[in-house]
């Protein structure tokens, strides 16, 4: 049997103390995992979704909130603006806007929210139809991937839209007209995947209870002609938001937005401004959770230590023994230290499977409340370092009762007893 | 086969250990007796290449102990010295059969399973061979010491007060598988002890 073989048979006849310096090693490694990949996958969908977006006017309120809401879909607006206050935005000719894309948000399906915006909102996530074709008339709407995945939806399909963003099926609009899918997108790996676009006209149409009877009409007042450009709408209407890409980084276009909250009633907020602000809010988190973790490492560090040390002095004589038959001091020393090691890498990769597996879970509830995908399947160079700090600190924790086991008096040992 | 010459050695300044000059033949039998202080253990230790002398040397087969290098000793007394200690002692997370296996190894030999059973079964030990020595009598544990000090087939074998704790009948068995044992592969045999039930066993004594 060689060294290896022997520190393994050495660590597992003391079970308990193996299994506790796994799990407090597991334990930390453990999380340190799960708080990097949780990190990556936070900041990948936050960048992923940025979109080249410069600037969003909306309602009056907290400014993170109306970015998340009209950016990355999570949480409610702050509020509506009319068609009055928002029209210089959106004329074609402003001289510092590219792109100006309406938002109309407050309705779902199943928990998965629908969207009124113009087709300029496919090219900020580089969207392209998979099957069928993008919504034009009122009432058609073209459904993200994971939508079509998650509730099984095809092209024909027709549903009534819900009140609010979350799931309560007593919010159903039953007294208005269904909605038809006519387009399915391909995957994005953005938000796009977990929307239900349609025109703004469609969102007025299910709220001023435009349900018609089809054959009942004798007003021919059909949604076969494409709509209007909101333009040319009733002033009084109103949206939710409108993304903004300029035309370039300017003076003028960067004071845009100061103007607008200074001289008008609605907000306008930069979203890298914002998202850095949200940014250094979890970061206090995340630190404080990363200096825990460590902490844990550090304990578990300790843990092997003592076990190490404390088996040594039940082990004196039989390390003594060895010496008589044989054995080198390096070799003790390779064999207290081989122990160490065994510990910091089986403890890592349990530590590994646990943080991935947790992963995992997280995932799910992510996926359930803001259908964003997240997954335990990602591994991270990082993690390869977290295996290197492993070794290293089962190699500190070893190497003091390594050297003393190399040390061993044979002679004055075995007197003794 | 094992030589002293003038050893000498002391614990701290004021005492030194003077021990006569010893020269056995391959394959005798000798006892080393004295009583409680006189230093048996040391000159024990001394013999068995686990202490160095202050002065004097150990000489066992033609090699001068003093001369080899740490590892080079170690691996000598792996292979050429067999020491039965006064208490039994293993390595704990291994079985017997284990036990015996790593002398081997750690001798430099190759780890040889029918060779340990077979010594095993000599010593009425074979069915121990996967137990764990701690669940072993002492009787038996001080078996498997020896079968350990055998397994080599080293060139010396000492044993450090091997029936002081016995009685009678137990020493008469202890003394006669030592000496078969020893007989078996021509080994030189040195039992060191206070134990003067053994005077009459011995042809070759030494006083300390």
């Amino acid at each position: 049997m060689n060294l290896l073989q022997l520190s393994w048979k050495n660590l597992i006849n003391k079970p308990l103390n193996m299994t506790l310096s796994l799990v407090l090693f597991a334990l930390g490694v453990g999380l340190i995992s799960l708080l990097l990949v949780l990190n990556k996958q936070l900041q990948d969908n936050f960048d992923k979704n940025l979109a080249g977006i410069d600037l969003i006017i909306g309602a009056k309120g907290s400014p993170l909130q109306m970015i998340l809401c009209s950016m990355y879909h999570i949480d409610n607006p702050t509020g509506n603006v009319s068609i009055k206050e928002i029209k210089p935005f959106l004329n074609p000719k402003h001289p510092l806007i590219e792109k100006a894309v309406p938002m109309s948000m407050g309705d779902s399906h199943k928990g998965y929210r629908i969207v009124g915006t113009n087709h300029d909102l496919l090219e900020f996530y580089n969207a392209k139809v998979g099957e069928g074709s993008a919504w034009s008339k009122t009432m058609e709407v073209t459904i993200g991937a994971v939508v079509a995945n998650e509730l099984n939806m095809k092209i024909g399909d027709t549903f009534k839209s819900s009140h609010g963003l979350v799931r309560d099926d007593n919010l159903v609009h039953d007294d208005s007209e269904d909605l038809k899918v006519v387009g399915v997108l391909q995957p994005t790996g953005s938000v796009i995947d977990q929307l239900i676009l349609t025109n703004t006209q469609s969102i007025w149409a299910v709220h001023e209870g435009h349900a018609h009877d089809m054959e009942n009409d004798s007003l021919a007042h059909n949604h076969s002609d494409a709509p209007k450009s909101l333009l040319e709408e009733d002033e009084t209407k109103e949206i939710t938001s409108v993304l903004i890409k300029f035309k370039g980084h300017n003076y003028q276009a960067l004071n845009m937005g100061r103007s607008i909250n200074e001289n008008t009633d609605m907000q306008a907020a930069t979203p890298a401004i914002e998202l850095n602000r949200l940014h250094s809010q979890m970061d206090i988190g995340t630190k404080a959770l990363n200096m825990l973790a460590w902490i844990i490492v550090f304990v578990s560090g300790l843990s092997v230590f003592i076990s190490l040390f404390s088996s040594l002095k039940d082990r004196k004589y039989e390390l003594a023994l060895m010496r008589v038959m044989g054995a080198t001091p390096e070799k003790l020393f390779i064999l207290i230290l081989l122990e160490g090691l065994m510990l910091a890498v089986l403890g890592y990769i349990i530590g590994m499977a646990m943080g991935h597996i947790g992963m995992e879970i997280l995932a799910g509830h992510m996926r359930d409340t803001y259908r964003y995908s997240f997954s335990g399947k990602e591994f991270l160079t990082e993690e390869f370092y977290v295996l290197i700090g492993a070794l290293g600190v089962g190699l500190l924790a070893a190497i003091i009762p390594a050297f003393q086991a190399r040390n061993t008096d044979i002679s004055e040992t075995l007197s003794k007893g | 086969m094992l030589k002293t010459k003038d050893l000498q050695y002391s614990y701290d300044s004021s005492n030194a250990l003077r021990f006569p000059d010893i020269n056995c033949d391959k394959g005798a039998h000798w006892l080393l007796i004295g009583q409680s202080g006189c230093g048996k253990t040391t000159l024990l230790h001394l013999l068995g290449g686990l202490l160095t002398p202050n002065s004097g040397s150990v000489t066992i087969a033609n090699t001068n102990l003093n001369a080899l290098g740490s590892s080079k000793l170690d691996q000598f007394r792996g292979k050429n010295i067999g020491i039965i200690f006064q208490k039994s002692h293993f390595v704990k997370a291994l079985t017997v059969g284990e036990n015996l296996g790593l002398a081997q190894q750690l001798a430099g030999e190759k780890i040889d399973k029918a060779r340990t059973q077979a010594l095993l079964d000599r010593l009425n030990l074979g069915h121990k061979f996967n137990s764990k020595p701690s669940s072993l009598s002492q009787g038996e544990q001080q078996r498997v010491a020896i079968a350990r000090a055998l397994i080599n087939k080293p060139a010396v074998i000492l044993a450090d007060e091997p029936t002081s704790a016995l009685d009678d009948t137990n020493t008469d068995e202890v003394i006669k598988l030592l000496e078969e044992a020893a007989a078996e592969v021509n080994a030189t045999l040195l039992v060191v002890t206070h134990d003067n039930r053994l005077k009459e066993r011995f042809k070759n004594q030494i006083q300390l």
